[in-house]
């Protein structure tokens, strides 16, 4: 009943966002929509821009590069450089280096990988300044790299990909700054915290407890978290602290936004192609696999906890309870962490380590997809283009002629490029697990023992290259080996797959396009929706399944319970 | 390069204003001027004095009141410095997980409450949950109605009155906030 109503508004809300705000973002790439030009042209002004002229896509990539790559100094030197700064009732020193440096990269690769405690780390002023700006900006550039490929395909012979620093500007001002706004206001109302003013010591005489409640500007930086599919929490405790949600409305609306731009880019794709069919047959891809993943992690965490039961005290009836709150329950929770762990957020509103094994795989393997179900805002749509690439090229193998995919010939370099940008998040990930298992730094950092302690090291590691950040929480990675291999592989995940995808942009759109003829292998048929979803689960199942089968999979199969 | 390098300085500091100052102090605004109570923090006032907040648990002894999650074991209050919410997260084969629950259960069996319910054995993600189900407050109320010479319909129809129901009858789980719960039982008891 509640679950169930739960789904269904979900799907409505979705439904919506699919057809309105995608059509919004449409038109605001389009540069259609005017009604803040007064507010974009002085910043245009400013960086001595033309909005109209635009870039190819060397230049296109560079900007971005020289982009991230100054967000990244800023946003380490706001952290280094925090005790200075004014909104700091706590007066918190300097974050270490190796934490701002691992931070910074984390927020501006969309990842969110957080191996601080904010309520004890950050101040009020770099969890505004230097997070939540990242919070906005890192997913409009997500959402640029997606919009700049898909012009690729609607263009013929074009030599350039768009404006990067219109079109972040715009997705900022137009799309993410007004929802997260009308948001922001929805958290504070049902009591998310917003306040400068510092923690509040409290004493209850009834009790005897005294306690020093952590608050801060924690209302309005929710709805940018999920938006943009960040994941970075004001708490340690992420979505799960009652300040950040604070009742089962908020926990559902966060839901709503982590999927809404994912969900509505397929709209916009088919738009900009002229084919609102093309993009239902991604988000139909997307949907099974999404669907399947919510299912069984659902049933899982309907079950008993087994080292709970192992005590036999207590009855289990709503399912696994260890590591969620009551106010949520283990089904919302589960449609919680599932969505964010598919769509490269990583907020948590329980403790993803407290899962149930097969709860646990659902959401580690959610992550090995690359990312595509959903996926991150604008990330989620170029990674499933370009497996929508490999699968138009395993297709014509199997029928012996040359791929095309939206009317372009799909020929060696494209290929070339997909797979490129396919493989760098698995080679990542295998390689730094392995180099974490073997040296000592990497082991001393486990928080439980046996399979549990495998799949927190591996877990660590998919969720920072495929810039998710949700983390099964045991690992202690607040250390420099972490912090540092950590940053390797969400740089590694994020521009190693945002330059080849730029690249291929360019590529696809100074070619002209191809007449469709009967020998046309369709890729808005069901046909290709299952050959989609197959070459998605071949490609991570393929690669992930040695390392899987060492972590949960051996957990769920093993009796008893581990120091 | 250098006029990406200048450009990418300039977009930066514009954002930090607009972004970072400008976005969160409205809403801060906004926020203090229509939802003042819960932008604090939902603080929770007795004769004057802050006693907690609504969204923030705390560990109440048993059996005179109605206890939350045993969060408390493992993020302990200190009286004057923030701690931090959401460490220690036990997985699902966890020997401490399993022996955990048993020393709650049998804690809980000491202080009467001959049926302890799975949310008063097990923590919860943030640490801080203040809340309960309805059968977690049913379990505890022959053990609090004897402790407090309390008829135990009483506190039956309290923890009914008490209880919040799915968001818009259908989001999150209904939930009783253990500390206006037991805000109630200490007004109850006034006035026995």
């Amino acid at each position: 009943m509640g679950y169930f109503g739960t789904i269904v508004a979900l799907l409505a809300l979705l439904a919506l966002a699919w057809r309105y705000l995608g059509g919004y973002m449409e038109a605001v790439f389009a540069g259609r929509v005017r009604y803040l030009a007064w507010a974009e042209r002085p910043v245009y002004w400013a960086l001595g821009v033309d909005p109209e002229a635009e870039q190819p896509w060397p230049r296109y990539a560079a900007a971005l590069v020289v982009f991230s790559g100054t967000a990244i100094l800023v946003t380490y030197a706001l952290q280094r450089l925090q005790g200075s700064l004014p909104f700091n009732p706590q007066h918190l020193g300097a974050v270490a280096p190796a934490l701002s440096w691992g931070t910074a990269v984390s927020f501006v690769t969309n990842t969110n990988w957080q191996s601080y405690a904010g309520e004890t780390t950050m101040s009020y002023f770099t969890q505004m300044a230097a997070l939540t700006v990242q919070q906005f900006v890192s997913a409009s550039v997500g959402i640029a790299v997606a919009v700049a490929l898909v012009r690729g395909f609607s263009r013929r012979g074009s030599p350039t990909i768009g404006n990067f620093w219109a079109d972040i500007t715009r997705c900022t001002f137009y799309v993410l700054l007004p929802v997260a706004f009308v948001a922001g206001v929805v958290f504070v109302a049902q009591g998310a915290a917003q306040t400068l003013a510092g923690p509040v010591a409290v004493h209850n005489p009834l009790d005897g407890v005294a306690q020093v409640i952590a608050r801060g500007p924690v209302g309005f930086m929710e709805p940018v978290k999920e938006l943009g599919t960040n994941g970075g929490g004001f708490f340690n405790a992420n979505g799960a602290h009652p300040f950040e949600d604070p009742t089962g409305l908020t926990q559902f609306l966060s839901c709503v936004l982590v999927l809404a731009i994912p969900v509505a880019l397929t709209y916009t794709f088919g738009r900009m192609v002229g084919s609102t069919r093309q993009g239902l047959a991604l988000l139909a891809a997307m949907a099974v696999i999404f669907g399947t993943w919510l299912g069984f992690s659902s049933y899982a965490e309907s079950q008993p906890n087994p080292a709970v039961a192992a005590a036999h005290v207590v009855a289990q009836p709503a399912g696994n309870m260890q590591g969620k709150e009551v106010r949520f329950g283990p089904m919302p929770t589960t449609l919680y962490n599932i969505a964010s762990t598919q769509t490269s957020t990583g907020s948590v509103s329980g403790a993803n380590d407290s899962f149930n094994p097969m709860g646990g795989f659902g959401l580690i393997s959610g992550m090995m997809l690359g990312e595509v179900s959903p996926g991150g805002d604008g990330s989620g749509l170029y990674t499933v283009l370009l497996f929508a690439i490999v699968a138009v090229f395993v297709g014509g193998l199997m029928i012996g002629r040359t791929p095309e995919y939206l009317g372009k010939k799909v020929q060696a370099r494209e290929v070339k490029l997909a797979a490129l940008g396919v493989l760098v998040m698995p080679v990542t990930v295998l390689v730094l697990s392995a180099v974490a298992v073997s040296v000592h730094a990497g082991r001393a950092a486990i928080g439980n023992g046996g399979p549990h302690g495998f799949t927190e090291i591996l877990y660590a590691f998919v969720s920072q290259a495929n810039n998710n950040g949700s983390a099964f929480a045991g690992l202690d990675a607040n250390n420099a080996f972490y912090n540092i291999t950590g940053a390797l592989a969400m740089l590694l995940g994020r521009f190693g797959v945002i330059v080849p995808t730029l690249a291929l942009a360019g590529t696809l759109a100074s070619k002209g396009t191809v007449a469709t003829s009967a020998g046309t292998f369709r890729t808005d048929t069901p046909l290709f929706v299952g050959l989609l979803v197959g070459v998605i689960l071949i490609v991570g199942g393929l690669t992930f399944f040695p390392a899987v089968s060492l972590g949960p999979l051996a957990e769920q199969l093993s009796k008893g319970l581990f120091r | 390069m250098l006029t990406n390098l200048r450009r990418a300085v300039v977009l930066s500091f514009v954002f930090l204003a607009v972004l970072g100052l400008g976005y969160p102090l409205a809403g801060t605004g906004v926020a203090m001027l229509f939802f003042k109570h819960q932008a604090e923090g939902s603080l929770v006032t007795d004769g004057g004095r802050v006693v907690g907040s609504a969204l923030i648990g705390q560990q109440w002894p048993g059996p005179k009141w109605f206890q939350g999650r045993p969060d408390g074991y493992v993020l302990v209050n200190k009286p004057d410095q923030v701690v931090v919410s959401g460490t220690e997260q036990l997985g699902p084969r966890s020997l401490a997980l399993e022996q955990f629950v048993a020393r709650q259960a049998a804690r809980l069996r000491r202080e009467g409450i001959s049926r302890p319910t799975v949310d008063l054995v097990t923590t919860s993600g943030s640490l801080v949950d203040p809340d309960i189900s309805l059968a977690d407050a049913d379990a505890q109320v022959p053990a609090v109605a004897r402790a407090n010479h309390l008829p135990a319909a009483e506190l039956y129809k309290m923890a009914r009155q008490e209880l919040h129901h799915r968001e818009l009858g259908f989001l999150g789980a209904p939930y009783i906030d253990v500390l206006e719960l037991n805000v109630a039982l200490a007004r109850l008891e006034h006035r026995h």
